[in-house]
């Protein structure tokens, strides 16, 4: 038996969006290994996590919560301890986590302990004559690396808005297992979150990206505008060019020295095209540009591209936009 | 303080890919290499944290070829006190035995602080730092994006989905950097003649198979360039209709 284990994530009290696709991924993961191979879900958590419950619908056959005191954070020396443990009291042939914040810095720390390759940030997967085979973009999205696993477990993070959740109806089993044991020497103290509403880039499945056409920090206002025409669903982002002129964040960065993001639709306004611009959003499902000048290499890699000037474009748009969710 | 940054030599990020002929690797005729973005946080905060100690050594660390001595000169030119190659050939998929190369190398060296990139912009592999962390049983923490150090322990920031977690951490360590940690100096002339005078060890490693195999490094399929809707704001109903039923996005 070549059993999938699925490590997810919480925050507040609830399990995250980013953990459905990392089930669904370990289900088609498991799916593809045959022979029934079967989908455990682990939580580690101090106490109950809400959404637990709603986990057998995304295809975990059992969700097993590990408490301890210390992981009601993320607790990075812990957690390995306890995933690497429970590694040992199933056949497990394959271990999954998202490619996220927490699961870039867990994922290696695991891989490591177990003494296994990790492949990092995938986007398909699939499996034969009993060997894991998995995509991941390198060189920022410009390339794509095919690689095979050799030996077992697998051990992979996937990527983010990649591996949509598939909901079924089935409730998997719940099991919950106390630990000792110290959550390690790195402790979380606080997590000052961003203004209520604010979607990281790399999660959102649409995405309102700025560049230098915006021409100074303040307008992009217009962009926060369209972003929240989308009822919580968007997130604004930046190119290199605005980041390091100061006018906005850098964890707001779309490309190859910032986030690599898949969102349904990205939105590039006011944005050339650099290369490595292009490079960390290429793979979005429909790309839209909005620019004044008709030659800007953005319209190569756009689906549907308006010529114009975003100042008058964005706010008709918002409106649009607007009476559809109105 | 004494101090190690762990360096890569990566291409350029306005590098073209193309794929060389075994088509499982970067062709690299005409490719500019660089010292990986996210190594140069790494650099200035270990040179940041020795110039606040008052005392001590930065030591810059990279496997990889012979021409990634360059890759060493330009952080001792910012201002590193000596560097360590260990040189290897070909290329390595598995960032596991990266990490063991490297892990043998700082094992016992003293360090009070392990500093890496958040990743290098070539592999995207993301997973040196921990996994150096993980064998020589140190803590870690990923992508900081604002650091204080004192009294043998830290406080760093790292950006997470919505928020910014606040983290304490005990030393030695290892760190790994994000952009907006700080502003890399430049080399000043200066720096780089004294650079070229500075120790350089050069030894030979040679980093087990590992558990990956390259299948295939392709290139993405190449996105159809779409239609221009037209121009102006006259053109956004059109858009949105398109965004409606055609792409089925909205």
């Amino acid at each position: 038996m070549s059993n999938v284990l699925a490590v997810l994530e919480h925050r507040d009290g609830a399990i995250r969006k980013v953990s459905h696709e990392v089930v669904t991924g370990a289900r088609r993961l498991a799916d593809a290994l045959g022979g029934g191979a079967s989908v455990d879900a682990l939580v580690l958590a101090a106490g109950p996590v809400r959404g637990s419950d709603q986990l057998g619908g995304f295809g975990a056959d059992r969700v097993i919560t590990l408490t301890n005191a210390a992981f009601g954070s993320y607790a990075p020396e812990g957690y390995t301890r306890a995933i690497a443990d429970r590694l040992k009291t199933g056949a497990y042939g394959a271990l999954v986590f998202a490619a996220s914040a927490a699961g870039k810095d867990l994922a290696p720390r695991v891989a490591a302990r177990l003494g296994r390759p990790l492949v990092q940030d995938i986007t398909d997967v699939r499996v034969v004559s009993g060997a894991v085979i998995a995509i991941r973009p390198v060189y920022a999205g410009k390339a794509l690396l095919e690689v095979r696993v050799v030996g077992t477990p697998a051990v992979l993070s996937l990527r983010p808005n990649v591996f949509t959740p598939v909901q079924r109806p089935k409730a998997g089993a719940q099991q919950t297992v106390a630990l000792d044991g110290s959550g390690g020497r790195v402790v979380v103290k606080q997590i000052k979150a961003a203004p209520a509403g604010t979607l990281d880039v790399a999660e959102a499945a649409i995405i309102v990206s700025g560049g230098r056409g915006l021409k100074e920090p303040a307008n992009f206002k217009v962009l926060e505008e369209l972003a929240a025409a989308f009822a919580g669903r968007a997130a604004v982002g930046a190119s290199r060019a605005v980041v390091d002129a100061g006018w906005r964040p850098h964890a707001d960065q779309v490309g190859q020295t910032g986030k690599t993001v898949s969102p349904t639709l990205y939105v590039a306004v006011g944005i050339s095209g650099a290369i490595q611009h292009l490079a960390g959003m290429r793979t979005s499902k429909v790309i839209v540009a909005i620019n004044k000048d008709k030659d800007a290499p953005i319209f190569k890699v756009a689906d549907y591209g308006i010529v114009g000037d975003l100042f008058e474009v964005v706010p008709r748009l918002t409106a649009e936009i607007k009476k559809l969710h109105g | 303080m004494k101090i190690a940054v762990c360096i890569k030599r990566v291409p350029d990020s306005e590098t073209r890919v193309k794929i060389a002929s075994d088509g499982k690797s970067l062709d690299e005729a005409g490719v500019k290499f660089i010292l990986n973005p996210y190594d140069e946080f790494a650099v200035e905060e270990a040179l940041r944290l020795k110039e606040k100690a008052g005392t001590g050594e930065v030591v810059v660390m990279a496997l990889g070829p012979a021409a990634a001595q360059e890759t060493i000169r330009t952080a001792l030119a910012m201002g590193a006190d000596r560097g360590v190659l260990l040189q290897t050939q070909g290329f390595h998929p598995d960032g596991l035995e990266t990490a063991k190369a490297l892990a043998a190398e700082l094992k016992d060296a003293g360090l009070d602080v392990i500093l890496f990139g958040k990743m290098a912009i070539d592999d995207y592999n993301h997973q040196v730092g921990p996994m150096v962390a993980e064998l020589l049983d140190l803590p870690c923490v990923t992508t900081v994006a604002h650091l204080e150090i004192a009294g043998g322990k830290g406080t760093a920031e790292r950006e997470i989905e919505g928020g910014v977690e606040v983290v304490e951490f005990s030393l030695p360590a290892v760190l790994t950097t994000e952009k907006g940690l700080n502003e890399p100096r430049y080399p000043a002339l200066k720096g780089i003649m004294a650079a070229k005078k500075k120790p350089l060890e050069i030894k030979p490693t040679a980093p087990g198979p590992g558990a990956l195999e390259i299948l295939s490094l392709t290139l993405p399929p190449e996105r159809q360039a779409g239609k221009i809707v037209g121009e102006g704001s006259a053109a956004v109903p059109e858009l949105v209709r398109l965004l409606r039923e055609e792409a089925k996005v909205l």
